[in-house]
């Protein structure tokens, strides 16, 4: 069920994620009892500027905060060019995120386009049993000799860009690959249900809900893990 | 703190208005007496361009289409701007004492 | 209602629960997209308010000042060179008593040019007679909006204030923000309606001028409003969280000082930081603690004080710098502590300017540094901390 709350803040909400709601959180700032650390996910996006790896940090964010748990996601603090490799990321805990720094040893990768793998390098960080998805066609064997990784490291990939030409999502030179690769990360990861993911994918794409929606659920299917 | 309040003394701090505040418009302050020399118009030479209304600094020259411009002697200073714009010389400054 | 937003729009959608009626701004990085969702929301009606465009800041902020002398409640948003660039109006605001509320988004001042988080800007007002709040999270942003009207209209304060993000940290990250109920916000907040206001029907001239015998008179009630500030956050705050059940810890927020061997004082997202890491050094069984200055104005004086009785080492974190002297916050508690009888050791590092990250390591580095004054004694007044090539860094 998605409620439009009252005029001028579009949002989300529906009575089963408030009862989700860690009651703790509305009391907010200083009053909150400290926690020590909690079990806190840091993640990684690549794309290329306008490829959406921002909206994507997003989407994930929202996907988690939808199950009560404690978010943030922010890009690069950067200045970002259309094409120019950028960064996003997003957190997701049980406790309150009270670290406000960039994120340089995350739990997970991901690499919304396959050249990236090659220009940049995507893994550098990684946490030992770290995982990194990649939207590639490539073989994941081959894939992971590729990236140097090793040890107790993973890797996941998704033709995320077959699926979002299948689906009509951007353009066949431009495909907007978003909802896909969360798809598959939800299911490689397990950080997020399914659903939820749905849900915040369904609240922050601005059109094209279904297509996107079947684009995430496919990727959740078919998404190969080594 | 009333209008009225305003324009009373003000003995203390305590008396003052949160910031300064006037009852009367600045025009009250009347700047005419500070000046040595004063404009006067010469209709002959005028051809009602208001070319002097539009230099006046002071905003001290009335102007309306087709008329002869006006000066407001209790707020022109006399600084003479008008007189020395003046395309056909019809502004001549002379000494306040004279105009008497 | 909880819904994901970044800073800034956080800001946007507190300065839209206020129901700022008058907002003029100009854009500056990272603070733009402020002023492009209130002009959107402004656009499509879900606020109800007169958005002015402007050719400079200097111009938004004198369209504020008028706005709110007329009685309207006025909103504006800056950063850095934007924000220095009001310097002058930003005097003549608090001169001419108009509870004007900025959000300001901390960036570095150039050269070397530079988008990133410092608190530089903002610390270099710190004499125009504006009430500063340094924010550490996203709700935070929006409730200081809505409490910064409530304190800055009280009839006996008419100050304006400035609610304070970090560039990129707050203004760009997204956190859940609770948007509160509207109702709820009018009953906390009633509307502004000052004493003398701009009426072309009922005139009065603003801002004349007053000769040597009047002007220090103005000057002091300025200050005896300011000090008032002190009293009438802390009521405002009190309420606020009644009425919504947040609250921020006044003009300084102690967190695990009570009975700390050392404890840094930092504003900003980087308090935040820390208290995450005192957490983690409290686990290993060093004492540590937390005092975020939430006020730089009006300085948090007693509070300090306070803090002297709870700790014996205190470390200021400024993120910006006064050349020639020490950071701005180490200068403002150490004048506190002066003529105390036992004044803690204080010590002041210069720490990410320019964005320099401030991650848990280096904050654990230094609350290592400065427990270890306890054996060592005061090694130096003053530290720059992750200066390449200085100081081991």
């Amino acid at each position: 069920m998605v409620l439009r709350l009252w005029p001028g803040v579009s949002g989300i909400f529906t009575e089963t994620m408030a009862s989700n709601m860690p009651v703790a959180y509305s009391k907010g700032g200083s009053t909150m009892e400290s926690e020590i650390l909690g079990s806190m996910i840091e993640v990684r996006f690549h794309g290329r500027g306008g490829q959406g790896a921002v909206v994507a940090s997003n989407i994930l964010a929202e996907a988690g905060f939808l199950e009560g748990k404690e978010v943030s996601a922010f890009p690069f603090f950067g200045v970002e060019r259309r094409g120019a490799p950028v960064t996003a990321y997003t957190r997701v805990s049980d406790r309150k995120i009270r670290i406000k720094s960039g994120i340089y040893a995350p739990d997970f990768v991901i690499v919304m386009d396959p050249t990236l793998v090659k220009a940049v390098n995507v893994v550098e960080g990684l946490k030992p049993e770290g995982l990194v998805l990649v939207n590639t066609k490539e073989n994941a064997d081959s894939l992971r000799r590729g990236l140097g990784i090793t040890g107790e490291q993973k890797v996941a990939t998704i033709d995320a860009t077959g699926i979002a030409i299948k689906h009509r999502l951007g353009s066949k030179a431009a495909p907007i690959v978003n909802s896909s690769v969360l798809g598959a990360f939800a299911r490689a990861s397990g950080l997020v249900k399914l659903e939820s993911l749905v849900s915040s994918i369904r609240h922050n794409v601005p059109v094209k809900l279904d297509e996107n929606t079947a684009a995430a659920k496919e990727a959740f299917e078919s998404v190969v893990m080594q | 703190m009333s209008r009225e309040e305003l324009k009373k003394e003000f003995k203390t701090f305590e008396d003052l208005p949160l910031t300064p505040i006037t009852s009367v418009p600045s025009s009250a302050n009347q700047t005419g007496g500070w000046k040595t020399f004063r404009p006067v118009l010469d209709k002959e030479k005028c051809i009602k361009c208001h070319i002097c209304w539009k230099f006046c600094p002071d905003v001290s020259i009335k102007a309306k289409e087709d008329e002869f411009p006006e000066f407001d002697y209790d707020h022109c200073k006399g600084c003479g701007i008008c007189a020395y714009e003046c395309p056909k010389d019809a502004i001549e400054m002379i000494l306040e004492e004279e105009s008497q | 209602m909880k819904i994901m937003m970044t800073g800034n729009y956080a800001s946007a959608y507190g300065a839209m629960a206020a129901k700022a009626e008058v907002v003029a701004a100009y854009p500056i990085t990272p603070q733009t997209s402020i002023v492009e969702k209130i002009a959107t929301l402004v656009s499509s009606g879900e606020m109800k308010c007169q958005y002015v465009k402007v050719e400079s800041e200097h111009s938004a902020m004198a369209a504020c000042i008028s706005a709110s002398q007329t009685g309207a409640r006025a909103y504006t948003a800056s950063s850095a060179h934007g924000l220095t660039l009001m310097h002058e109006l930003l005097i003549w605001a608090s001169g001419a008593r108009t509870p004007v509320v900025m959000s300001n988004v901390n960036r570095a001042m150039g050269p070397p040019w530079s988008v990133w988080a410092d608190q530089h800007d903002t610390m270099a007002q710190r004499d125009t007679g504006w009430m500063q709040v340094y924010c550490d999270s996203n709700q935070e942003v929006l409730d200081s909006i809505i409490m910064a009207y409530k304190v800055g209209e009280r009839a006996d304060i008419m100050l304006p204030s400035m609610i304070i993000e970090d560039a990129f940290i707050l203004s760009h990250t997204m956190e859940p923000v609770d948007y509160p109920d509207p109702e709820l916000v009018e009953g906390y907040l009633p509307s502004f309606d000052p004493r003398f206001r701009l009426d072309v029907d009922e005139p009065y001239g603003f801002g004349s001028l007053v000769m040597p015998n009047w002007y220090m008179e103005f000057r002091f009630k300025i200050n005896e409003a300011m000090e008032k500030t002190r009293g009438a956050i802390l009521e405002a705050e009190k309420e606020f969280e009644e009425t919504f059940g947040r609250s921020y810890g006044g003009l300084m927020d102690f967190y695990k000082c009570e009975d700390a061997d050392a404890v840094l004082v930092l504003a900003g997202t980087v308090a935040s930081t820390a208290k995450h890491v005192a957490d983690k050094l409290r686990s290993d069984g060093k004492k540590v603690g937390v005092a975020r200055l939430r006020c730089f104005r009006p300085f948090p004086y007693d509070e300090v004080r306070q803090l002297a009785k709870m700790t014996n080492i205190i470390g200021v974190c400024d993120r910006s710098y006064t050349f020639g002297h020490w950071g701005p916050m180490a200068t403002e508690v150490k004048g506190a502590l002066y003529g105390l009888a036992d004044v803690p050791t204080v010590k002041n590092y210069i720490m990410g300017l320019g964005g320099k990250d401030l991650t848990p390591e280096v904050l654990e580095k230094v609350f290592v540094k400065t427990l270890q004054l306890k054996d060592t004694g005061l090694d130096t007044e003053i530290e720059w901390i992750g200066v390449t090539g200085h100081g081991g860094w």
